[in-house]
C-alpha cells in the first residue's frame, strides 16, 4: 500500500469538516425540535443488531444494501443498520407496550453496502418520523404535514411533492390473478415506464387487465391524474377505487394547510413495493435528481415482531439535503483571549463562556494571530478592567 | 411559463433518425452537431438544449438530472441497467439485435464458451437466464475477428444485416433481444416538469405513429 492509499477513504464514505459538520448538526437539531413540538419522542437505535431482526419483513432491497459481520459471542450472524425505520418499528411493537397511536422520531447514520443511487453516499446521515397505531389517512396527512414542514424549515423552497399508492398494482395484480413472476417483471417494466414491455409481459392476459397495467404507466401529472384513474381504471375493482378514494381524500387534506404546494400524483411509482402497504410519497426540489424525502404507510411490518401495528413515516437524509443549502458561514468563530496570565481575565473568560459566547484562548508562543483563526473579536485590557472589543486590522 | 428542457443525445445514426421525429415535435437546432464543435446546441426554442454526448453516457447523463430527457438505444439501457431512468417511449429507430454469432455448429460444444462481447452485462444476464456457464470476454470493437483468431468460441453483438458477420465467415446464432432506441426521462424532471415533458412525450409518440406509417 502507498503513502497517499492509506489515507484514502472508502468509496461513497466521506467525512464532515467543521463547516459542513456544524450545518448538519444546526439541520439536526432544529429538525428534532420541531418534531418534538409535534409531540414525536426522540429513540436511539443500535448500529448493529441481528440480522434477522433488522431484515425481517422489510424485502429483499434492504438486505442487499446491509453490511454483514459475525458476533464472535454467539456465532450469529450481526448487520449494521442500512435503514433506522425497521429498528423504530421493532422498537413500538415490542419495547412500547401500549395500543394507543405512538410518535417516534431518529437521526442518526447508516451504512449501505452500495449507494442507493449513482454517485449516492454509502453512509447518510438518515432522519425521520413514524407514526404507529392508527390507519387512517390522518395520520398518512399528519406525517405529510410534518415532512413538508422540516423541508421548509431546512430552507429547500420550491418543493413539489410525489404521491403514489402501492395499493392499486397489488389489488390489481390480485384482481386479474396475475402470477408472482410475473408480477416482478412488471414490477420491474413499471418503475422505468417501459410501456413497450408491459405490452409485450401482458399481452397474455385479457385484454381490460392489459390496458390497466399500461394506463398505470400513463398515470402521473398533475390532479386531472386522479380523475383520468378512475376512467382508465374503470374495470378494477372496489379496492383500486378505495385507494385512489383514499389517494384523493389525502390530496384534499393537504391542501387545506398547504395550499401552496405543488403536487404530482404517479399511480406507478412503487418504492418500497416490499413492504408498503399504502400510500406512498416523496418531495423534490430542483437541482436534485432524486428525491430529498420519502415516506409512505406500511401497515404489516409490526407483525412479524409480534403486534401488527399501522405504520406510516418518512424519512430523509441531512447530508443530501446540506449540499443543496447555500454554504453555512459562521461569521465570528469566537473571541480572542489573549494568553496573559490574569486572574480577572480568567474570571472574564468564564463569564462569557457561561453566557453563551465562545472564547478561544491563546496559547503560550502562538505564531498566528486571533483574527486568522477566524475571530472577530478580542479580549483587551482597559484600566483594568477586561473588555470585549472588535479586532482592528492594520 | 415554459420550463427549461435538456435533451441528451448521440451523434451519427441516432441524431439522424431523431431528427424528424423532434421537428414533428416543432423542435430544430440551429447547428449541426456534425460540423459544429458546440456540445450545446440551441433549438428554434428558448427553453430546448440539446446535449450530444457520447451513446453509452446517454443514461447517465439522464440518470444524473444533468438532462432532462434522452434519447438511447435500448442496447445500451440494457448495459446501464437498474431502474434509474424512464423508458416511455419506444421511437421505433436505430433498430437492430442482440444476437450471439459464431461459426456454425460452434454451439454444440460440451465444454465452457468463451463469449467476446462489449455488452457484458446483456450477455451475463442472457446466460444466466440460460443456466449456462460461460467465461466472458470484454472487448472494445471489431467483436467480429475474436472467433476468427480463437480469442473467444462466439460473440454477443449488435447484428444489423449480417454483412459484417458472413464477410467473416460468421452467422447470427441466437437471438436475445431487439433493439431499438428509446426516448428516456429523468425520474425528478418527469416529476417535476410533469406538463411540458409529457407534452413533449406525447408529440414525440404522435410522430412515431406517423413515421411507422410511412
Amino acid at each position: 500500500m502507498s503513502d497517499t492509499e492509506r489515507w484514502l477513504l472508502p468509496e461513497g464514505i466521506d467525512e464532515l469538516l467543521p463547516e459542513q459538520a456544524e450545518q448538519i448538526e444546526f439541520l439536526r437539531r432544529s429538525i428534532l425540535k420541531l418534531y418534538q413540538r409535534w409531540g414525536y419522542r426522540y429513540v436511539m437505535t443500535p448500529m448493529v443488531e441481528y440480522l434477522e431482526s433488522l431484515l425481517v419483513g422489510t424485502g429483499n432491497d434492504l438486505e442487499k444494501h446491509t453490511f454483514k459481520l459475525t458476533d464472535e459471542l454467539t456465532g450469529r450472524l450481526l448487520g449494521v443498520r442500512a435503514d433506522i425505520t425497521p429498528q423504530v418499528s421493532r422498537i413500538d411493537a415490542h419495547r412500547m407496550q401500549h395500543d394507543g397511536p405512538s410518535r417516534l422520531c431518529y437521526a442518526g447514520p447508516v451504512l449501505l453496502t452500495q449507494p442507493r443511487e449513482l454517485g449516492g453516499s454509502r453512509n447518510p446521515i438518515q432522519i425521520g418520523a413514524e407514526l404507529f397505531g392508527h390507519s387512517g389517512i390522518a395520520s398518512d396527512i399528519e406525517v405529510l404535514e410534518l415532512m413538508l414542514s422540516s423541508l421548509k424549515r431546512s430552507g429547500l423552497k420550491a418543493i413539489s411533492l410525489d404521491l403514489g399508492h402501492v395499493g392499486i398494482f397489488r389489488e390489481l395484480v390480485g384482481q386479474y390473478g396475475v402470477d408472482s413472476d410475473l408480477e416482478k417483471l412488471l414490477f420491474d417494466a413499471l418503475q422505468r415506464k417501459a410501456k413497450p414491455e408491459i405490452a409485450s409481459l401482458t399481452s397474455a392476459l385479457d385484454s381490460d387487465c392489459q390496458a390497466a397495467f399500461l394506463a398505470l404507466a400513463d398515470l402521473n401529472g398533475g390532479e386531472e391524474t386522479l380523475t383520468e384513474a378512475k376512467k382508465s381504471l374503470g374495470s378494477a375493482n372496489q379496492s383500486v377505487l378505495a385507494a385512489l378514494q383514499e389517494l384523493e381524500d389525502i390530496y384534499t387534506g393537504l391542501k387545506k394547510r398547504y395550499a401552496d404546494i405543488n403536487v404530482h400524483f404517479d399511480l406507478a411509482e412503487l418504492r418500497g413495493y416490499g413492504y408498503h402497504t399504502g400510500v406512498v410519497f416523496a418531495a423534490y426540489v430542483p437541482g436534485y435528481w432524486q428525491a430529498i424525502a420519502q415516506g409512505g404507510r406500511y401497515d404489516d411490518i409490526g407483525k412479524v415482531f409480534g403486534r401488527a401495528r399501522c405504520a406510516t413515516g418518512y424519512s430523509m437524509d441531512l447530508r443530501a439535503i446540506c449540499q443543496l443549502l447555500p454554504d453555512f458561514e459562521v461569521a465570528d468563530h469566537g473571541i480572542f483571549a489573549p494568553a496573559t496570565d490574569d486572574a480577572a481575565l480568567e474570571n472574564k473568560i468564564h463569564e462569557l463562556r457561561e453566557s453563551g459566547e465562545s472564547v478561544i484562548r491563546e496559547l503560550p508562543n502562538q505564531q498566528v494571530s486571533g483574527f486568522e483563526m477566524g475571530c472577530k473579536r478580542i479580549l483587551v485590557k482597559r484600566e483594568n478592567v477586561w473588555l470585549v472589543e472588535p479586532i482592528k486590522l492594520n | 411559463m415554459k420550463k427549461q428542457l435538456t435533451i441528451a443525445l448521440s451523434k451519427g445514426r441516432i441524431f439522424k433518425d431523431t431528427l424528424p421525429l423532434l421537428n414533428h415535435a416543432g423542435i430544430t437546432p440551429i447547428d449541426d452537431p456534425e460540423t459544429s464543435r458546440k456540445l450545446i446546441l440551441d433549438t428554434n426554442h428558448d427553453h430546448i438544449k440539446l446535449v450530444i454526448v457520447r451513446a453509452s453516457d446517454v443514461p447517465t447523463y439522464v440518470e444524473y438530472g444533468a438532462a432532462d430527457l434522452g434519447i438511447s438505444g435500448k442496447d445500451v439501457l440494457m448495459e446501464h441497467g437498474g431502474e434509474g431512468v424512464y423508458e416511455p417511449l419506444d421511437l421505433n429507430i436505430a433498430c437492430c439485435k442482440l444476437m450471439v454469432a459464431g461459426k456454425p455448429g460452434v454451439l454444440k460444444s460440451t465444454s465452457r464458451l468463451r463469449i467476446a462481447t462489449k455488452f457484458v452485462k446483456s450477455a451475463k444476464r442472457y446466460y444466466a437466464q440460460k443456466g449456462e456457464q460461460v467465461e466472458i470476454i470484454k472487448l472494445y470493437g471489431s467483436m467480429e475477428l475474436a472467433p476468427i483468431v480463437g480469442l473467444a468460441d462466439a460473440i454477443v453483438d449488435l447484428v444489423d444485416t449480417g454483412n459484417t458477420l458472413r464477410a467473416n465467415g460468421l452467422e447470427p446464432l441466437e437471438h436475445i433481444a431487439d433493439i431499438s432506441s428509446r426516448l428516456i426521462v429523468n425520474k425528478a424532471s418527469l416529476k417535476t416538469k410533469s406538463e411540458t415533458i409529457k407534452a413533449f412525450i406525447q408529440q414525440m409518440s404522435e410522430a412515431v405513429e406517423l413515421n411507422s406509417r410511412d
